[in-house]
C-alpha cells in the first residue's frame, strides 16, 4: 500500500509507519509524528505530513505478576491506567495530560509520554519516565524497523536506547511498541500542608523532608499569587508534601513529619481524595492554565532552583522539591536559558510562540547532532523539536 | 572467544607509546615492564586474559583528554578499568591496546545534602559514597556484591545493580549527571544536581555501555536518607516452586521489598557450609526478604510475608531481631560467589533475566543440562526482578572443562532469551556474551546500537571487542537501509 492510503487509514503496524517513513525520507518531506497529538503546541516547525500513531492503540501484554506492561505506542494512558487501577497498579511516573495547559483535545498516549519523558510529581522518589522504559520496537528516521531492550524489568543487554528516545521528543524514530515497568499502587496517601513560607524556606522545610524517613513522594510550593488562584484560591503561600504506602507506614510518617515541620508553623492534613485532587492540581499546573503568558518548565538543582526565579520576572509555582519550577514569564528566551544555566538548570518552553528547546553549545551539541544523525541523518522526524534538530 | 587480531605494527611501537604517555603522565603513572602489567591482565573473569601494551593511570580530567586525544591521533586503542572487577571481561586487556586505569581519581569531591547527591571521582569505590554520608543518615543505593572494592565509574560503565535494585533501582536510576571525555579529547558535561538536562539523555546511554562511549571522570550520584528500620526473612521451603510461587504473592500483594533473593539447595549448602548463617540446608529453595521503611510498615508487611510463605508450605521461617542478625541472613548471601568457589576448583557465572513465572521450567531445564554436560551447577537468584545467577562449577586444569561450562553457560542464556528473558541483567555483555548479541538482536537492531557507537567513537578505538559481534566501520553503518531489495533513496547525499 502506498504511504498517502496508509496515513488515510492510519498506520497499523511498524510496517505500516516504516513504509511512511521510508517515502517521506525517499522525497525529502518532514513527518511530524503524533500520537494524540496533545503534545503538538511544543516547540514544533511545519512538516509535510503528520503521521499518527492513533491506530496502534492496543495493549499487547500486560503479566501483573511479572511488573510489566507492553503496548502499542499509540495506546491511549487512561486506557492503560484504568487497566492497571483494575489490578492495583500504576504507572510510577505519573504522567500528566498537560491537556488543559496546551488547550488541546486530544488523548495522551503511552508512547507520546515517553517520548516526552514526561513525569509527575512522584518523579522525586519513583523516577521519571525514563526510569520505567524497559524496551520498544521503533521506525529510525532511516526507516528501518528495530527494537531495543527487553519485556523484563532488570536488563543491561546492549546500549540502553530507551534512555535516548526518552525525552527525544520523536525526533529520533519513531515509538511503535513500548515496554514499561508497572509498580503497585499505594493503598493510601495523605498530604501535609504548610502555610506562608517564602520560596527560600519552603524549599529548606520541603529539603528537610526529603532528606529524613519519611518517603515523601510529592513535594510542592505555591508562592501566594499562585495559591491565590482556582483551584486552590489560598490566601497565602502553600507548600504541600505528600506521603503514600500501607495505611499504618503512612499514619507514622505524618506523624513523624508533621513533628519534624513543627518550626514552620502551623500545618494542615488532607484526607486522601482531597490529596488526589491536590496533586492532580499540581501535576497539571492548574493554576497557571488560564492565564495567557508564555510558560516555561524550569529544571534545576532543588536547593538552588528559587534562585533561578528570582533572577527572572513572573510568577512561579514549583514542584519536584523545588527541583521544577513553573514560570509564566515575558521574559526573553535567552534571558530565561541564560538564568536557568547560571543555578545549574534548564528550561524548556511548554507554551507560547518562539522556539522551546534551549539550544546547546560546544561539543555537546556536535555529539548531540551525531546522535540525531545516527538515527535520522535526512532530518525526516519532528522538525523544530530538539536543539539538536 | 575471540578477539579482534592484534596489530602488529602498534606493538611493534610499544617504546614510542611508553615515551609519549609518559609525556602526559609523568613519574609512577605509566606501566610498561612486563611483571608489572600482570596485574591487569584480566578483571573478574578471569577465565580471560591478556597482557597490555601498557597501563596508564591518569590523575586529572586534563590528562585522560589528552591521553585519548593523542591515542586517537595515533589509531592506538584503549580499554578503560576501574577496579577490574567485571564479570563479563569489560575490563579485558588488548594486545596491541593501553589500559587506562581511573584507580587514581579518588577523591569524594562534594557532598550536597540540600540536593541530596554527592560529586565523585569515578575511581572511588561504591561502598566509598555510602561510608562517605552515612554519619549523617544518608547512603548510595545500588550495592553490587562487589562493592568494596568495584568503583562508581565502573557501576556507570556497567550499570551495576545489587541486591536492592528491585526496590531502589539500578546505577542508571540513581546518576544526576557526569562529566565525559570522548575518544577525540573533548570533555562534555552530561546532566548536573538537577532531575531533568536539556537535549538528547546522553547520560542515560552512557550508562550501561560498557566503556566503549566515553571515559567518565566525575560522577554525581543521589544519595538516599537511610530507611528507620530495615528486617530481613530467611524462608525456607520444600521445593523451588513454592518458593517462586511465594514471590509472585508478595509482588501480587502489592509489596515491594527492598531485596527478595533466592538460592537453591547447593547454593543455600555452600554458603552455609562457609558463613554458617543459619540457612536450613535441607531446603530445596530459600527466601531471603528484606523490607525496609518506618517501624510500623515494617512489623506489618514482617507479618504479612510470613502468612503468605506459610500458605505455601514454607517450613523454616526465621525473622531477623537485630540489626547483627539481619546482617548475618545477608552474609551467606553475599558470600554466595566465594562460597561457592570452596566447592569447586572454578565456576562460571551467568547473569541471564527471565520473567519470574518461567522459574521452575528454567531451573528443571537447566538441571538437564548439567546432567548432559556432566557439571554442577549452583543457582543464586534475584528472584524480585527476574534476575539468575547460576553459577557452573568446573575445573579449569581438566582439559575441555573451561569450554564445557562455556557452551553450558551459553545453553542457559539461550533458554533465558527463548523463554522472553535476556542475556545480562546487570554483569553487562562485555566479551562473555559477545557472540550471543544475535540471539536478542537482529543484526538491523545492532546496527542501530553500532551507529551510537560511531556518533561518540568513530574511529571504533574504545574498548573494541567488547559488546559487539562484529566490528563494522562506522562509514559502512552509515549507509542508508536497504528497503525490499532496492536502496530507498539511491541519489540522496550520504554524509
Amino acid at each position: 500500500m502506498a504511504a498517502a492510503a496508509i496515513q488515510a487509514r492510519l498506520p497499523q503496524s511498524a510496517e505500516d509507519v516504516q513504509q511512511v517513513v521510508s517515502e517521506a525520507a525517499a522525497h525529502g518531506r518532514r513527518i511530524e509524528v503524533v500520537g494524540g497529538g496533545t503534545k503538538r503546541a511544543v516547540g514544533g516547525a511545519p512538516a509535510d505530513l503528520t503521521l499518527s500513531l492513533a491506530g496502534l492503540d492496543k495493549v499487547v501484554d500486560y503479566q501483573p505478576d511479572e511488573l510489566v506492561l507492553t503496548a502499542q505506542a499509540g495506546a491511549r494512558l487512561a486506557d492503560i491506567e484504568r487497566l492497571l487501577a483494575g489490578n492495583g497498579q500504576m504507572l510510577a511516573f505519573e504522567p500528566p495530560r498537560w491537556t488543559g495547559l496546551l488547550g488541546a483535545s486530544g488523548e495522551p498516549t503511552l508512547g507520546g509520554s515517553l517520548a516526552a519523558n514526561l513525569s509527575g510529581p512522584r518523579r522525586i522518589r519513583a523516577g521519571a519516565a525514563r526510569d520505567h522504559f524497559l524496551g520498544f520496537q521503533a521506525v529510525s528516521g532511516r526507516g528501518e524497523v528495530f527494537k531495543a531492550g527487553g519485556k523484563v524489568v532488570k536488563n543491561v543487554t546492549g546500549y540502553d536506547l530507551m534512555k535516548l528516545m526518552a525525552g527525544s521528543w520523536g525526533t529520533l524514530a519513531v515509538l511503535t511498541e513500548v515496554t514499561v515497568k508497572v509498580l503497585p499502587a499505594p493503598r493510601d496517601e495523605t498530604t501535609v500542608l504548610l502555610f506562608g513560607l517564602s520560596d527560600a524556606q519552603a524549599v529548606a522545610a520541603m529539603a528537610q523532608a526529603m532528606n529524613g524517613p519519611f518517603e515523601v513522594s510529592g513535594a510542592a510550593h505555591l508562592p501566594p499569587p499562585a495559591a491565590a488562584r482556582p483551584p486552590l484560591a489560598a490566601e497565602m503561600a502553600v507548600t504541600a508534601l505528600r506521603l503514600e504506602g500501607f495505611e499504618a507506614s503512612v499514619a507514622a510518617r505524618a506523624e513523624a513529619l508533621a513533628a519534624a515541620l513543627k518550626p514552620h508553623g502551623r500545618f494542615e492534613r488532607l484526607d486522601p481524595a482531597h490529596s488526589r485532587e491536590f496533586w492532580g492540581q499540581v501535576r497539571e499546573v492548574e493554576a497557571f492554565v488560564p492565564d495567557p503568558r508564555p510558560l516555561w518548565r524550569l529544571s534545576l538543582p532543588p536547593a538552588s532552583g528559587w534562585k533561578a526565579v528570582e533572577a527572572l520576572p513572573g510568577e512561579a509555582l514549583y514542584d519536584w522539591a523545588g527541583g521544577l519550577a513553573w514560570l509564566l514569564t515575558e521574559a526573553e528566551p535567552a534571558q530565561v536559558w541564560v538564568a536557568a544555566r547560571a543555578f545549574g538548570g534548564h528550561a524548556l518552553k511548554v507554551r507560547g510562540p518562539g522556539p522551546a528547546f534551549e539550544p546547546l553549545a560546544g561539543p555537546l551539541a556536535d555529539l548531540s547532532a551525531r546522535v540525531k544523525a545516527a538515527f535520522d541523518p535526512l532530518h525526516v522526524l519532528n522538525p523544530g523539536r530538539m536543539a539538536a534538530a | 572467544m575471540r578477539m579482534p587480531a592484534p596489530d602488529a605494527a602498534l606493538i611493534a611501537r610499544k617504546a614510542e607509546i611508553v615515551r609519549a604517555l609518559r609525556r602526559i603522565v609523568p613519574g609512577e603513572g605509566v606501566v610498561s615492564e612486563p611483571e608489572a602489567l600482570v596485574p591487569f591482565e584480566s578483571d573478574g573473569l578471569s577465565a580471560y586474559r591478556q597482557t597490555p601494551l601498557a597501563v596508564v593511570l591518569p590523575e586529572t580530567t586534563q590528562q585522560v583528554s589528552e591521553i585519548l586525544k593523542w591515542c586517537s591521533a595515533e589509531g592506538v586503542k584503549v580499554v578503560p578499568r576501574g577496579a577490574g572487577t567485571s564479570l563479563s571481561g569489560g575490563a579485558l586487556p588488548l594486545a596491541d591496546g593501553v589500559v587506562l586505569g581511573m584507580a587514581k581519581f579518588n577523591r569524594i569531591l562534594e557532598v550536597d545534602y540540600a540536593n541530596r547527591c554527592a560529586v565523585v571521582q569515578p575511581g572511588v569505590t561504591n561502598l566509598g559514597v555510602t561510608h562517605a554520608v552515612e554519619a549523617d543518615g544518608f547512603y548510595y543505593a545500588p550495592d553490587p556484591s562487589s562493592q568494596i572494592a568495584c568503583t562508581i565509574g565502573g557501576n556507570v560503565a556497567e550499570n551495576s545493580g545489587g541486591v536492592h535494585c528491585l526496590k531502589y533501582g539500578l546505577t542508571t536510576n540513581n546518576l544526576l549527571g557526569c562529566e565525559l571525555v570522548l575518544m577525540n579529547g573533548e570533555v562534555v558535561r552530561l546532566g548536573g544536581k538537577g532531575f531533568d538536562a536539556a537535549g538528547y539523555d546522553l547520560l542515560g546511554v552512557v550508562t550501561g555501555s560498557e566503556g566503549l562511549l566515553g571515559v567518565v571522570t566525575e560522577v554525581t550520584v543521589r544519595i538516599l536518607p537511610k530507611p528507620e528500620t530495615a528486617k530481613a526473612l530467611l524462608l525456607g521451603f520444600p521445593s523451588v516452586e513454592a518458593a517462586g510461587a511465594t514471590v509472585g504473592d508478595i509482588i501480587a500483594a502489592g509489596i515491594i521489598p527492598a531485596g527478595l533473593e533466592m538460592m537453591d539447595n547447593p547454593a543455600i549448602r555452600a554458603a552455609e557450609a562457609f558463613v554458617g548463617a543459619g540457612y536450613p540446608v535441607d531446603a530445596a529453595a530459600l527466601l531471603i526478604v528484606e523490607l525496609d521503611g518506618p517501624e510500623a510498615e515494617c512489623a506489618e508487611l514482617t507479618g504479612h510475608v510470613r502468612a503468605l510463605a506459610s500458605a505455601r508450605g514454607a517450613d523454616f521461617v526465621r525473622v531477623s531481631h537485630s540489626e547483627a542478625e539481619r546482617l548475618a541472613f545477608w552474609a551467606g548471601r553475599k558470600a554466595a560467589f566465594p562460597a561457592v568457589g570452596r566447592i569447586a576448583p572454578d565456576y562460571y557465572c551467568m547473569d541471564g533475566t527471565i520473567p519470574r513465572g518461567k522459574l521452575p521450567q528454567v531451573l528443571s531445564a537447566m538441571s538437564e543440562m548439567a546432567r548432559s554436560y556432566g557439571l554442577g551447577v549452583a543457582n543464586v537468584f534475584h528472584a524480585g526482578d527476574g534476575n539468575l545467577h547460576p553459577l557452573i562449577l568446573y575445573d579449569a586444569d581438566k582439559p575441555g572443562e573451561l569450554e564445557k561450562a562455556e557452551a553450558f553457560g551459553a545453553e542457559i542464556l539461550k533458554l533465558c532469551v527463548a523463554v522472553g528473558g535476556v542475556l545480562t541483567g546487570e554483569h553487562g555483555v562485555g566479551v562473555e556474551k559477545r557472540d550471543l548479541m544475535g540471539t536478542m538482536f537482529d543484526p538491523t537492531d545492532l546496527a542501530c546500537q553500532q551507529r551510537v557507537k560511531c556518533a561518540f567513537d568513530p574511529a571504533l578505538l574504545l574498548n573494541p571487542g567488547k559488546v559487539f559481534p562484529t566490528l563494522h566501520r562506522c562509514a559502512e553503518l552509515g549507509r542508508m537501509h536497504v528497503h525490499r531489495g532496492k536502496l530507498a533513496f539511491p541519489d540522496l547525499p550520504r554524509f
